[in-house]
């Protein structure tokens, strides 16, 4: 019995490492991996353009994976990817080569059942550092406000307290999230929460407040009245190869800009 | 071929023995890497402003984890309250009450709870408990009870399946015993076989806390995260495992080190908890 | 006024029953949601086509070949390694101090959370080691996790075997090594199954440990190390980040039924070991 199954898995083992080597060397031999890696925020939008840059030409396998900006812009910088993704500028010391993909709006969002449609960035401000705690006193009902945050090193909260906080900073009584899709789903929801999250993730399911009369459009995004906003940008250590440059013609050519625009992103070049 | 075949039995005991340590080196391993890559911080940072430190913003230098040292506790503790009496019943009726048949049922469909993986735990209470909390208690509903709740679910099988072994091992002429001296059957389980095999069900307790203090994922579905220490049962809150778990692949330089220290001080209480867990175990036996 | 000690009795009782199955009822019930809200999205399909748009379209049959791979190579690394270990421990030593540290540290090694297997992971396999995230990586850190399980479960399964079958083996001329071999592992090959099925059931199942070390990539992994995503933590990402409801409730049904069932399995198993011996 002990013998059966030994030979059972002997066998099953030598079919993995067949498969395994075979497969890889037909890859290897055929297909030229591209590797990125970063943002959470710009990897759905990357993660598209892949899908569409593969079917037009097969003999490329684009490898996107999250892990956030922080971690990208390391990932860069040790070559383990050919690409970084990142949703914010760059700090001094980190020194790479920027693609700027398209620009994207933080939209503060609420349920949509919450009457309340516009918002100050003071507002925003007090929410986030705990000073306004009950909806109440912003004119609604008798209930704490359910705001939640993103965690330390996302790209998202990083523009967010630049953009928003300002140097105040945010408070600990207030729940933090990994992602913008579970702030989202909790903001989707819970009557009473409010979070940000990236514009081109909006849809009905969540209300997009107006801040300080300017309501979170690509119109107002292009022409700079909505101000809340961040690049959206690929990564390179030096100069890239040209299987590399290849993706990211495409990511900035007139098709792979138009896939963007549909996902509520901002073009780099309007 | 004498010769031959004693030189075969110890390749063999070498291999085996070989086999047999690697276990022990993996553990140390585990330790030495987590140690390695946490200590640095505890030495420039501080014990006491980690360990006590009520302030987490590892990107501008704050490393203290006390909030969800505390947080921790709490819902491990909210977690037994719920699910150690309710375990504890439910061993009790399968060893003395339930009739042969359906202890064979029911005993390996609650062990087959504990194959439920934790995601999906998190996922049910993010979706059945967290509205049903926020409906009648107020609050987001992401928060300690909801926590708790889910968590006592998780470690219900812990204690049914040690506290059920440990009662069924104590001995029949104990419970002859009582009945001969007119006790009823609650008396008898009330008086003599739940003390008798206190230690074990207090080891399942113990165990079912080790559990529910490392559990990772449902926790951070349900727990809402917030770094403050709640002041009440509908806040939300962060453990330590959520902490290590929301921040590891984002962090890099001191801030990668501080979730390496909340690594090191769960460790230290995972083996406080089994160390103990143990010593109760041994001593029944 | 003293109550009856009979009614307490009677009412102890009622309190045990309702108690008891309360407890079953949550099993049910949440089997039943899974069931209920995942078999409408469940085809063929699903199962053997690739995902679109993250996961919001299609099937899941990347994450399934990426579940398998992981067990499969975990359970290879980890059977010789636990069975070995169970066999030194009940064949080859004495009770001894060694024999209690390296109890010791299986026991330890049993009591760490998933999470603190990931953290080491990461930093061992992922970043040390330069293996990135990739399959290799999460085998390897799978592997320690499972070790404790079937050692154990090897080890009461090894000491079941009647010590006179091991005598009459000797008497009969054969190495220790011939009767281990030819003797007590068959015998005891049940159990120690039992022990494999369970762990298969354990990885299936994990996110914590596979998430930090195998990454979460959603392409079908060619190579060990490609990095590769499980159905669990397909699962979770679906879940989480609110992708799609319907399909995170169909992945949620494959998930636990695959797991309901090797477990089933595994206990099937252990019963007739269990009812042979006794």
């Amino acid at each position: 019995m002990a013998k059966k199954i030994g030979i059972f898995l002997l066998i099953c083992s030598m079919i993995f490492v067949y498969s395994c080597t075979n497969k890889g060397k037909k890859q290897s031999g055929k297909k030229q991996i591209i590797s990125i890696a970063g943002s959470t925020s710009v990897m759905p939008f990357i993660e598209k353009l892949a899908e569409y840059f593969m079917i037009q030409n097969p003999k490329f396998i684009v490898d996107v994976q999250g892990g956030g900006s922080t971690a990208g812009i390391q990932a860069c910088l040790n070559n383990t990817v050919d690409l970084g993704m990142s949703s914010r500028k760059l700090k001094e010391g980190e020194r790479l080569n920027e693609i700027i993909v398209c620009y994207d709006g933080i939209s503060i969002v609420v349920h949509p059942d919450n009457p309340i449609n516009e918002l100050s960035l003071e507002q925003v401000r007090a929410i986030f550092s705990g000073k306004i705690k009950n909806w109440k006193e912003l004119g609604w009902n008798d209930r704490r406000i359910d705001a939640i945050t993103r965690e330390e090193g996302s790209g998202t909260r990083g523009s967010f307290e630049d953009l928003v906080m300002k140097g105040v900073e945010i408070d600990d009584s207030i729940m933090v999230q990994d992602s913008n899709g579970s702030v989202k789903e909790i903001v989707a929801t819970d009557p009473y929460a409010i979070g940000y999250i990236s514009l081109g993730l909006v849809d009905k399911r969540v209300k997009a407040l107006t801040i300080d009369g300017v309501a979170p459009t690509v119109s107002s995004i292009k022409t700079g009245s909505y101000k809340i906003m961040r690049p959206f940008l690929l990564l390179s250590n030096g100069d890239p190869d040209d299987n590399v440059r290849e993706f990211i013609e495409f990511v900035l050519s007139k098709q792979g800009q138009e896939l963007l625009r549909k996902e509520g992103l901002i073009g780099s070049y309007e | 071929m004498n010769e031959r075949a004693s030189i075969k039995e110890g390749v063999v005991k070498t291999v085996l023995t070989t086999f047999a340590l690697s276990s022990l080196l993996f553990l140390f391993l585990i330790f030495i890497f987590i140690l390695i890559e946490g200590s640095p911080l505890f030495l420039k940072v501080g014990l006491k402003n980690i360990i006590l430190g009520s302030k987490w913003a590892p990107t501008k230098g704050s490393f203290g984890i006390f909030p969800m040292i505390i947080s921790s506790f709490l819902v491990t503790f909210g977690a037994l309250i719920i699910g150690a009496p309710l375990g504890l019943s439910c061993a009790i009726y399968l060893s003395e009450y339930s009739g042969k048949r359906l202890k064979m049922i029911l005993k390996p469909a609650l062990e087959l709870l504990a194959g439920i993986p934790s995601v999906v735990y998190g996922f049910l209470g993010v979706i059945y408990i967290v509205p049903l909390v926020r409906d009648h208690l107020g609050g987001s509903g992401f928060s300690l009870i909801s926590t708790s709740i889910i968590l006592a679910i998780m470690i219900l099988p812990t204690i049914i399946s040690i506290s059920f072994d440990s009662i069924m091992s104590v001995p029949k002429t104990y419970r002859e015993g009582s009945y001969a001296m007119g006790a009823t059957k609650w008396q008898t389980i009330y008086k003599i076989v739940v003390p008798s095999a206190r230690s074990g069900i207090l080891a399942s307790f113990i165990l079912g806390m080790g559990r529910a203090i490392g559990e990772t994922m449902a926790v951070i579905m349900i727990a809402g995260n917030a770094l403050k220490i709640p002041m009440s049962i509908t806040d939300p809150l962060r453990t330590l495992t959520g902490n290590i778990a929301l921040e590891l692949a984002y962090a890099t330089g001191d801030h990668r080190l501080g979730l390496f220290s909340t690594g090191i001080v769960l460790l230290v209480i995972i083996m406080a908890l089994n160390y103990i867990a143990n010593f109760g175990i041994k001593r029944r036996s | 006024m003293r109550i009856n000690p009979r009614f307490i009795d009677s009412l102890m009782k009622l309190s045990l029953n309702i108690q008891a199955f309360f407890t079953v009822g949550v099993l049910v019930v949440i089997v039943a949601i899974i069931l209920i809200k995942g078999i409408g999205n469940i085809n063929l399909e699903f199962i053997f086509s690739f995902p679109e748009d993250m996961g919001r379209h299609g099937g899941i049959y990347p994450t399934i070949i990426g579940t398998i791979m992981l067990a499969i190579l975990s359970i290879i690394f980890a059977t010789p390694l636990g069975v070995g270990t169970a066999i030194f421990l009940t064949e080859y030593t004495k009770e001894s101090m060694l024999t209690k540290i390296i109890r010791f540290g299986v026991e330890s090694l049993a009591g760490i959370p998933s999470i603190l297997y990931g953290l080491f992971g990461f930093i061992f396999f992922v970043i040390k080691l330069k293996m990135g995230w990739s399959i290799l990586s999460g085998v390897l850190t799978i592997t320690i996790m499972i070790l404790p399980t079937i050692i154990r479960t090897s080890e009461e399964a090894i000491k079941a075997v009647p010590k006179n079958v091991r005598i009459v083996s000797f008497s009969l001329g054969a190495t220790k090594w011939e009767t281990v071999t030819k003797v007590v592992l068959p015998s005891a090959a049940p159990g120690i199954l039992t022990g494999i099925m369970l762990s298969i059931g354990r990885v299936v199942g994990e996110t914590a440990a596979v998430i930090f070390t195998m990454g979460s990539s959603l392409r079908l992994p060619t190579s060990i190390m490609d990095s590769g995503r499980t159905m669990a933590v397909h699962f979770y990402i679906l879940a989480r980040e609110g992708i799609s409801m319907e399909k995170a409730y169909a992945t949620a049904l494959i998930l636990v039924f695959s797991i309901l069932l090797i477990n089933i399995v595994a206990y099937y198993i252990m019963n007739r070991v269990i009812s042979k011996y006794s």
